[in-house]
C-alpha cells in the first residue's frame, strides 16, 4: 500500500515534495478562513468593494516591504493598517459627500494599486512585484504558513461566534439597528474579518488573486444552495477542491500555481452555472420546479 | 414636565413636536399623547408627515424641535416597527420560516439558541399568518401578499408593547388584509398600542376608535368618527394643495391648539 501511493497521480506530487505539500496546507486555511467571508462579502452585494480593498492592503504592504524587505511582519502590519483605513475612509466618504460608495471604492482602489506598485518598484525587481501581485503559494515558509491558519483559526472562531449577527447585517441591517445596539460591531467587525483574510490572501495569492478564493467559490455554491448553512459548506469544499485541482494542474502542466488555482475556481463556477439548480439553465430542464414547495 | 401621577400614563407624548429632513420640516409643532393600549389611525393627505411622524417615534428620526415624551419609560427595542417597504434583501437564502423567526431576537439575541418553546411559538405565529404551507419556501420566492403575512408574524413575535404599521395594506389583496386586520384587532385585545399608518378611510372608519388627521400639522385627534368629518377632511386636503402654491416655505409658528 504504502509503495503504491506515491505512484498515484493525484498524491505522487504532494508525498513527493514538501513545498506541493505547504501550498495545499495553504490553500486548506484559505479555504476553511477567506472562502466563508467571502460568502457574507457576496451577500451584501459587496464583492467588487473585497475586490478593491483587496488592492487597498497593497501600498501598506509595499510600505511594509520598502522598510524591512521581505519580512512576513512589516508586510502583513502594513496591509492590514491599509486595509482598515481604507474600509473606513471609503465608507466615510460615500456616507458624508455625494460621492457614492462604488466611486468611493473605486478610486481608492486606483490610487491604491499604482501606490502600491510604485512604492515596491522604488526598491526592488520585477520578480518582486510579480509576488507581490500574484502571490508565492508554492513558496510558502513556516512563517506564513503558521500565519494563514492563525488567521484562518481566528477567522472561522469569529464567525461562528457571530453568524446571526453577521447573517442579518447581510439581509436586514435596518431591522438588526432597530433590536439590537450590536449593530456597529456587526458591521465593523466584519471589515475586519475581511482584511484579516485579505492580507492572508495576498501572502499566498498575492493581491490580484486573494479575491478569488472568496468570491469564486461563493459564487458557484450560490447555484446549489438555499439556504446559508448549506451555502457556507458547499462554497468551502468548492474551495478545497478547486485549489487543489489548481495545484495540481499546475505541477503536471507547469504553469503558474496562484492563477491556476484561481482559474480552475473560475471553471467550477461555469460549470455551477450550466449544471447547478438554481442556475438559469436549471428551469429549462426541469420545467415545474418553481412551482415546487 | 411636573410628574404627575395618573393611574394610566400614556404610551407617549408630542410635545411641540416639529420633524423634518435636511432642515425642511414636515410636521410642525405636534401636541397630544396616545393612550397606553389604544387602537390609532394616522391618516392625511401625501406628503402629510404620516410615515415621518412614525419613523420618529420609532426613535430613527432625531427631532428638529421639541420632543417625544415616553411616560412609560418605553425602549427602542420594545417597538415593533413594520416600515412601508420591506427592508430585507429578498435575495438573501433565508426560508420563509427564519425570517419570521428573527422576531424572537429581543429575546434570543445574537448567541443563545431557540428553545423548544420558542420553535413552538414561531410555528404558531407561521399559523397565525396562514404561512404553513410555506414555511420552508426561500422568503425571496413568495408574493408581496405573503410576504407582508410573514411580516406581520415577524412583528407578532417580537411580542412588543408598541406596534407601528406604516401603509400595512398597501398592494395587497382584500383576502389578505381581512386575515391581517384581525391579527391587528387581537394585539389590540391584548393591551399593546397599535398606531398605523392608513389610506382607506373606510377601513379606519370600521377598524380604528382613535384618529389622528395630519396635514403637516395636526389637523384633528380624537374618536375616528368626529375626526374623519367632511369639515376635518376638506381642511387638510386645503393645507395639503395650499401650501405648494401660497406658502413655498413652511412658516414655523406656535399655533394655537386646534380640537
Amino acid at each position: 500500500m504504502n509503495d503504491t501511493l506515491p505512484t498515484l497521480p493525484l498524491l505522487a506530487p504532494f508525498v513527493e515534495f514538501g513545498f506541493m505539500r505547504r501550498a495545499l496546507a495553504g490553500c486548506l486555511a484559505l479555504s476553511l478562513g477567506a472562502t466563508p467571508v467571502g460568502v457574507f462579502l457576496m451577500l451584501r452585494r459587496m464583492s467588487l468593494a473585497g475586490d478593491a480593498m483587496s488592492h487597498a492592503v497593497l501600498p501598506g504592504a509595499a510600505i511594509g516591504y520598502l522598510i524591512a524587505g521581505l519580512s512576513l511582519p512589516a508586510m502583513t502590519i502594513g496591509g492590514l493598517l491599509a486595509g482598515l483605513a481604507v474600509a473606513i475612509l471609503a465608507g466615510g466618504i460615500s456616507r458624508h459627500t455625494v460621492i457614492r460608495e462604488d466611486t468611493s471604492l473605486a478610486t481608492f482602489y486606483l490610487l491604491s494599486l499604482s501606490a502600491g506598485v510604485l512604492i515596491i518598484s522604488l526598491r526592488g525587481s520585477n520578480v518582486d512585484l510579480l509576488h507581490v501581485l500574484f502571490g508565492s503559494v508554492l513558496a510558502l515558509d513556516d512563517a506564513t504558513l503558521l500565519l494563514l491558519a492563525g488567521f484562518a483559526s481566528l477567522s472561522l472562531l469569529v464567525l461562528a461566534l457571530g453568524l446571526r449577527l453577521f447573517a442579518l447585517e447581510c439581509c436586514d441591517p435596518a431591522f438588526l439597528a432597530r433590536v439590537s445596539r450590536l449593530a456597529p460591531l456587526a458591521h465593523y467587525g466584519f471589515m475586519i474579518l475581511l482584511v484579516v483574510n485579505l492580507v492572508a490572501g495576498f501572502h499566498a495569492l498575492g493581491t490580484l488573486m486573494a479575491v478569488g478564493i472568496m468570491i469564486l467559490p461563493a459564487a458557484a455554491a450560490r447555484l446549489w444552495a438555499g439556504t446559508l448553512g448549506p451555502l457556507l459548506l458547499i462554497a468551502v469544499l468548492i474551495a478545497l477542491l478547486g485549489s487543489l485541482t489548481g495545484l495540481l494542474l499546475s505541477y503536471y502542466l507547469n504553469l503558474p500555481a496562484g492563477p491556476a488555482i484561481v482559474l480552475t475556481l473560475g471553471a467550477m463556477y461555469l460549470l455551477s452555472l450550466a449544471l447547478g439548480p438554481l442556475g438559469p439553465l436549471a428551469g429549462r430542464w426541469r420545467a415545474g420546479w418553481h412551482f415546487e414547495h | 414636565m411636573p410628574a404627575t401621577v395618573s393611574p394610566n400614563p400614556p404610551v407617549l407624548r408630542f410635545d411641540n413636536l416639529t420633524l423634518g429632513y435636511n432642515r425642511h420640516p414636515a410636521v410642525h409643532h405636534l401636541r397630544g399623547e396616545v393612550a397606553t393600549g389604544s387602537l390609532l389611525a394616522i391618516v392625511g393627505p401625501n406628503g402629510a408627515g404620516k410615515s415621518t411622524l412614525l419613523k420618529a417615534i420609532a426613535g430613527e428620526l432625531r427631532p428638529l424641535q421639541g420632543r417625544i415624551e415616553w411616560p412609560r419609560g418605553l425602549r427602542r427595542q420594545q417597538i415593533a416597527y413594520l416600515t412601508q417597504q420591506a427592508t430585507l434583501d429578498l435575495g438573501f437564502p433565508m426560508t420563509v420560516r427564519d425570517f419570521i423567526a428573527l422576531g424572537l431576537w429581543r429575546e434570543i439575541g445574537a448567541f443563545a439558541g431557540v428553545d423548544r418553546d420558542q420553535q413552538r411559538r414561531v410555528d404558531a405565529a407561521i399559523d397565525a399568518v396562514g404561512l404553513r404551507g410555506l414555511r420552508e419556501r426561500p422568503i425571496g420566492a413568495v408574493s408581496g401578499g405573503q410576504l407582508q403575512r410573514a411580516r406581520f408574524a415577524r412583528v407578532l413575535l417580537q411580542d412588543a408593547p408598541l406596534v407601528l404599521l406604516d401603509e400595512p395594506y398597501g398592494a395587497i389583496d382584500a383576502e389578505t388584509v381581512r386575515d391581517l386586520a384581525a391579527l391587528v384587532r387581537h394585539w389590540h385585545a391584548e393591551g399593546r398600542t397599535v398606531i398605523a399608518v392608513l389610506h382607506d378611510l373606510e377601513h379606519v372608519r370600521q377598524e380604528y376608535p382613535q384618529t389622528l388627521l395630519l396635514a403637516r400639522e395636526r389637523v384633528a385627534h380624537g374618536d375616528t368618527a368626529t375626526v374623519l368629518s367632511e369639515a376635518n377632511l376638506r381642511r387638510a386636503a386645503e393645507l395639503a394643495s395650499g401650501r405648494g402654491e401660497r406658502r413655498p416655505a413652511p412658516v414655523c409658528q406656535a399655533t394655537p391648539e386646534d380640537a
